[in-house]
C-alpha cells in the first residue's frame, strides 16, 4: 500500500508541476496539430490510408518525445532527483509515477490528435485506438526510462532520441499493424507483451539508472 | 557510523578521488575541507549513497531514510510551495503527525507565512532555508551537509549555527565548507582533501 500510495504522491505532483509550468502539454498539441497540417498537405493526393496510419505513428512517437524530454526536467534543474532517490520510497515508484505522469500527458494531447487525425486523414478503428493505448504504455515505459539514463548526461537532448527510437521499432510496427490488418489480435497480443516485458525490465533496472 | 577505507571515484578517466580514510562514530562531527575540486561533494554524494566508489570500502550504517542531505541545490520544486514540497517528502518518509511537524519547521526557519508562496518566488537565502526543513523533517540520524552555509543570508546562517549546537552529539554529522572557522568548535574529526 506504501508503494502505491508513494507512486500517488509523486504522480500528483508530476501533474501539479504540469498544470503550474504549462510547459509540456501546449507543446505536445502545437506539435501534432502542426505534424498533421504537414502531413496533410503533403502527402499525394490518392494516398493510401495505409500510408496516413503510418503517419499518424510517426506523429504519435515524435509528439512523445516532446513529454519525454521534458519528463524529468524539473528533477535536473534542482537535482530534485537526489532527493527523490534518498527518500525510502522505492526507487521504481519514481519510475512508474512519471511514466504515468507522461502517459497521461500523451493520452490528453491524443484526445486532441486523434479526432484531427480522422478529420484531416480516415476515421480510426477500435483496433487501431487500442493498438495507440497499448503502444503508449509502452512509450511512456521505455520513454521514461531512457529519459532518466539521459538526464544524467550532457548529451542528453541527443542521446534521448538516440536510445527511445530504436527501442519504439517493435511498437511502431504492432501499432501499425494493429491499425490495418483485419485482424489485429497478433499484433495487439504483440504490443501487451512488448508492454509487459519492458515494463518489468525498466522497473527492475531503474534503481541503477539513478544511482552514479 | 561512517567508516571509509582507501575510498577512491574515477569518473570516466578522471579520478576525482583517491585513498580517503575515515572513520566516524554515531554522534560524531565530520568535517571536510579542501578546495574546489578536491572530491568533497563526491565523498559526501557517496556517504549518503547518491554515488558509488569504484575503490576501497565504504560503510555506512544507516538506512537510507535516516539520512539528510543538504547539498548545494536546495533539492525542492520551485513550481510548488513550501507546504507542497514538505508534504510530499513527508508522504515519502512516512512521517506521523506530518502537518504539525512541517509547521513547527516552518515556523522555526522564519517561512511560516510564505508557506503558500512557490519556490520560485523565495530568495536563494529563502530557498536555502527550506531546504534545511526538507533535510530536518524526518529527524534524521546521520546528516550531511555539503557547504550548508552558501547563499544563507546572516539570519539563516545564525539558524543553521543553533541547529547544529543544539543538534551537535545528538546527530551524527559530515559537513564539508570552505569556512571551517565557523564549525570547527563542533568537529570530533576533520579530513582534509
Amino acid at each position: 500500500m506504501s508503494y502505491l500510495s508513494d507512486v500517488r504522491a509523486l504522480a500528483r505532483k508530476d501533474l501539479l508541476l504540469e498544470l503550474r509550468a504549462r510547459d509540456t502539454l501546449p507543446a505536445m498539441l502545437l506539435f501534432v496539430v502542426a505534424v498533421f497540417v504537414v502531413f496533410h498537405f503533403s502527402l499525394p493526393e490518392g494516398s493510401s490510408d495505409v500510408a496516413a496510419s503510418g503517419l499518424l505513428w510517426v506523429a504519435i512517437v515524435f509528439t512523445a518525445l516532446l513529454a519525454l524530454g521534458r519528463a524529468f526536467v524539473p528533477e535536473r534543474e534542482q537535482r530534485v532527483l537526489d532527493a527523490l532517490v534518498l527518500s525510502p520510497a522505492d526507487r521504481s515508484a519514481i519510475w512508474l509515477a512519471k511514466s504515468i505522469a507522461t502517459f497521461a500527458f500523451l493520452a490528453a494531447a491524443e484526445v486532441v490528435a486523434l479526432p484531427l487525425f480522422a478529420l484531416f486523414f480516415h476515421g480510426l478503428s477500435g483496433q487501431a485506438i487500442a493498438g495507440v493505448a497499448l503502444a503508449d504504455v509502452g512509450i511512456c515505459a521505455v520513454g521514461t526510462f531512457v529519459g532518466a539514463t539521459a538526464v544524467a548526461t550532457r548529451a542528453r537532448e541527443l542521446l534521448l532520441p538516440l536510445l527511445f527510437l530504436p527501442l519504439a521499432i517493435p511498437l511502431i510496427i504492432g501499432g501499425v499493424g494493429a491499425s490495418v490488418v483485419a485482424d489485429p489480435g497478433r499484433y495487439l497480443g504483440f504490443l501487451a507483451l512488448y508492454d509487459l516485458l519492458f515494463g518489468l525490465l525498466c522497473w527492475a533496472a531503474f534503481e541503477y539508472v539513478v544511482v552514479e | 557510523m561512517i567508516s571509509a577505507h582507501g575510498v577512491g571515484r574515477i569518473f570516466g578517466e578522471k579520478r576525482v578521488l583517491r585513498g580517503v580514510d575515515l572513520e566516524l562514530p554515531r554522534g560524531g562531527f565530520g568535517l571536510v575541507t579542501g578546495p574546489n575540486g578536491a572530491g568533497k561533494t563526491t565523498l559526501l554524494r557517496m556517504v549518503a549513497g547518491l554515488a558509488i566508489p569504484t575503490e576501497g570500502e565504504l560503510h555506512v550504517d544507516v538506512t537510507r531514510d535516516r539520512v539528510g542531505f543538504l547539498a548545494h541545490e536546495p533539492l525542492v520544486y520551485r513550481e510548488l510551495t513550501a507546504l507542497e514540497n514538505l508534504e510530499l517528502y513527508g508522504k515519502l518518509y512516512r512521517i506521523p503527525e506530518r502537518k504539525e511537524r512541517i509547521g513547527m519547521l516552518l515556523e522555526r526557519v522564519g517561512l511560516w507565512d510564505a508557506r503558500r508562496a512557490r519556490v520560485n518566488t523565495y530568495s536563494r537565502g529563502m530557498t536555502q532555508r527550506l531546504a534545511l526543513c526538507r533535510v530536518l523533517l524526518h529527524d534524521p540520524d546521520l546528516l550531511i551537509l555539503d557547504e550548508p552555509y552558501t547563499a544563507l543570508d546572516v539570519q539563516g546562517a545564525e539558524l543553521l549555527d543553533a541547529q547544529l549546537d543544539e543538534l551537535h552529539g545528538a546527530k551524527t554529522f559530515l559537513v564539508s565548507t570552505h569556512d571551517p572557522q565557523r564549525v570547527r568548535r563542533l568537529a570530533t574529526c576533520e579530513l582534509s582533501l
